[in-house]
């Protein structure tokens, strides 16, 4: 079986690719008639599996330290295809082996869902593991927060070498109390920045209401200390040091934040340390993974899409991109993909856009959105429930003006496909 | 009752004072119950709908916190507490005991209570976990639950016969079966509701609602706030004269939201 596994498994990607069929299909196959397969291929990796896993920010983060470890001259293995579950991984693994089972490459970095790294770690137990953050976006998948701080608290088990956490979240920061054996890192936010970073704990008593003293803070691998327009300090090694971004919204830079930790200990396994010009430059030339917050052109002007998905992440959206000077769109799905339960909009202020008013709500819970923006006090242009014609309408009624959409996944997904079809879409970042 | 201090500093949230100009048909004091700990499903907007429907109404909303350890507020008017987690119900559970006596007299004077998921479950007489603890409730509500396995999630329609229909969504996996002393909020048309067996979803006794439903529930049931909001001013002022809020927004995301599946 062995011996066979892999050239069949080949045989089925490639087939299912001329079909034009998904990524998980050859991984199926392969798991099934060899379930050795992806462990066994994966520890023969010198630096070991690295797993990247969180609420929010996964996919970005993952693309971040694949581009700082190449900047190293390391050759890296992923699962770009944004296959997320343990059969994408191995499907991944299918494309890259060559006829014999044999990956050309020094470390893989795995970007997993919360609940499939469980399964995953159990089969592979990481070298290196980067837990981003517990937010409440998927309660109607996991129940509660506590137990998808549960599932990374696991996959932080079962870590040999180091756990980086972070540490402006408590139930992410607290899973360091519970590993015994690797190596902890964090990284940071400097005190300036930590109220534009609502913890899910103190995100909704009344406006103005005190949150309770944050204990002392354990010290941070790397701390972000500034975000700028295009700009982003951070401090490590006990120097400061400031870089040029391309990734918009302090969530994403915060994020590079953690990317820094985990391919600065990667680079340290390997003997030779990082070399920290060639991390800055990799750092200051990343773009946002498609369709995570994306600044497109439209008739000459910027378009931004600004994907939300939680109240964090919405409230983030709203204070990273003022909304002076811009039309806005607003495009609320509740699919699966997007998550069913709409209190989430109840815990986001909306006053930000009271000045300016909403020029267009879209999305099969519009009404939703649209009641939610009533209770406070912002304006609304017109509200359609189907997308296309919104889309058309805002772009129409917004003509020499430069045009931001928030919008949850399935609704990104289907704006990107009518933009293509009634304007030519040139991708800036 | 005898009060205690008005304003602690530690729940003392208050809207602006504008809200007290001249023209003002009356305040009433709303307090929210364990919004720090108990406020895992959107529940601030069921605070904020009352907040702004009493202003819409011609009244002045006054908001008021209570978290655990703070000082119980005098003249509280309408009370509204919602879900929290596991953990959030721990961290909540003593210190709502000790508050028994004066959520009780409240309760049985017929303040408008709304409790949602959490607290509907710790405002009845206990919450029977899964490996067999038990943890005790305030016993307002004559319902007991019972911890399982199976999680309830989804899009619920509740047809009621005080309220019409309600609409909402529910996720919970404590299953909550009703006593003689209290009836149903009403029975689920879309949705599992109180439990898996009986079709019942929610609790009413005196003034008080207690629902599983959040996503918030006061938005999209504009008559359910209507009836907190109404009993709270009769109570204080002998009668209530309603403004004209535009519902015409709930209306429509009430029908939408009713056409999405479970």
């Amino acid at each position: 079986m062995f011996y066979f596994s892999v050239p069949l498994g080949k045989l089925v990607r490639r087939v299912s690719r001329l079909r034009g069929g998904g990524s998980a299909l050859p991984g199926l196959v392969v798991e099934k008639i060899d379930p050795g397969f992806m462990q066994r291929t994966l520890s023969t990796l010198p630096l070991g599996v690295a797993v990247v896993s969180g609420t929010n920010g996964k996919t970005t983060t993952t693309k971040m330290v694949v581009e700082l470890l190449e900047s190293q001259g390391l050759k890296v293995f992923t699962n770009r295809t944004g296959s997320n579950f343990t059969r994408g991984v191995a499907a991944a693994l299918l494309g890259e082996v060559d006829w014999r089972g044999r990956l050309d490459a020094d470390v893989a970095v795995l970007e997993l869902d919360e609940a499939h790294a469980v399964h995953f770690v159990n089969k592979v137990p990481p070298r290196y593991s980067l837990l981003l953050n517990v937010l409440r976006d998927q309660l109607d998948r996991f129940g509660e927060i506590d137990k998808t701080a549960e599932l990374l608290q696991h996959i932080a088990a079962k870590t040999t070498g180091t756990v980086v956490l972070n540490r402006e979240d408590p139930r992410v920061a607290r899973i360091a109390g519970t590993v015994n054996g690797p190596e902890v890192l964090y990284f940071g936010l400097d005190d300036s920045l930590l109220s534009t970073f609502p913890n899910d704990d103190d995100m909704r008593a009344a406006p103005g209401s005190p949150v309770p003293a944050a204990p002392a803070r354990p010290a941070a691998d790397v701390v972000l200390r500034r975000v700028g327009a295009d700009d982003a300090d951070f401090e490590y090694d006990g120097a400061t040091v400031t870089t040029a971004m391309l990734l918009r919204g302090v969530y994403n830079i915060f994020n590079a934040a953690a990317a820094l930790t985990l391919a600065r200990a990667i680079s340290k396994a390997r003997g030779t340390g990082a070399d920290q010009a060639g991390l800055l430059a990799a750092l200051s030339k990343v773009a946002p993974a498609f369709g995570r917050g994306e600044s497109l052109v439209v008739d000459g002007l910027p378009l931004e899409l600004v994907l939300v998905k939680n109240p964090s992440g919405f409230r983030l959206g709203l204070k990273s991109f003022p909304a002076a000077g811009y039309a806005t769109m607003i495009a609320i799905n509740d699919n699966y993909a997007d998550g069913r339960d709409m209190s989430w909009l109840w815990d986001v202020e909306f006053d930000t856009l009271r000045d300016g008013g909403v020029d267009q709500l879209t999305g099969s819970r519009a009404y939703d959105m649209a009641l939610r923006l009533q209770y406070d006090d912002v304006a609304i242009g017109a509200v359609d429930t189907d997308i296309a014609p919104a889309l058309a309408a805002f772009i129409r009624g917004a003509e020499g003006k430069p045009k931001r959409i928030f919008c949850t996944y399935t609704a990104m997904l289907a704006i990107r496909r009518e933009l293509s079809k009634i304007t030519t879409v040139e991708v800036v970042s | 009752m005898t009060p205690e201090t008005p304003h602690g500093l530690s729940f003392g949230h208050v809207l602006p004072p504008e809200d007290r100009a001249a023209g003002s048909k009356g305040t009433i004091r709303v307090l929210q119950l364990y919004p720090r700990d108990m406020n895992i499903y959107g529940d601030w907007g069921n605070a904020l709908v009352l907040a702004q429907r009493l202003r819409w109404h011609g009244y002045t909303p006054e908001l008021l916190e209570y978290n655990v350890g703070d000082q119980f507020p005098a003249d509280v008017d309408l009370i509204v507490g919602g879900g929290g987690q596991d953990s959030g119900q721990l961290v909540i559970q003593d210190d709502l005991l000790s508050r028994e006596s004066v959520l009780k007299g409240l309760a049985e004077d017929g303040t408008p209570m709304l409790v949602i998921c959490g607290l509907y479950q710790l405002f009845g007489k206990f919450f029977k976990t899964r490996l067999g603890s038990v943890i005790p409730g305030i016993g307002i509500l004559d319902v007991e639950t019972h911890g399982t396995d199976e999680r309830l999630i989804g899009n619920v329609t509740v047809s009621s016969p005080e309220f019409g229909n309600i609409l909402g969504y529910e996720n919970h996996s404590g299953q909550t079966t009703l006593g003689p002393g209290v009836k149903p909020l009403g029975t689920t048309a879309k949705g599992t509701g109180n439990n898996s067996n009986d079709g019942q979803e929610g609790a009413r006794y005196r003034n008080i609602v207690a629902s599983y439903l959040h996503g918030s529930l006061l938005p999209k049931n504009p008559a359910l706030a209507d009836f907190l909001i109404r009993t709270a001013v009769e109570r204080k002022y002998g009668t209530f004269e309603p403004g004209t809020p535009d519902d015409s927004y709930a209306v429509l995301a009430r029908e939408h939201a009713a056409r999405r599946p479970r």
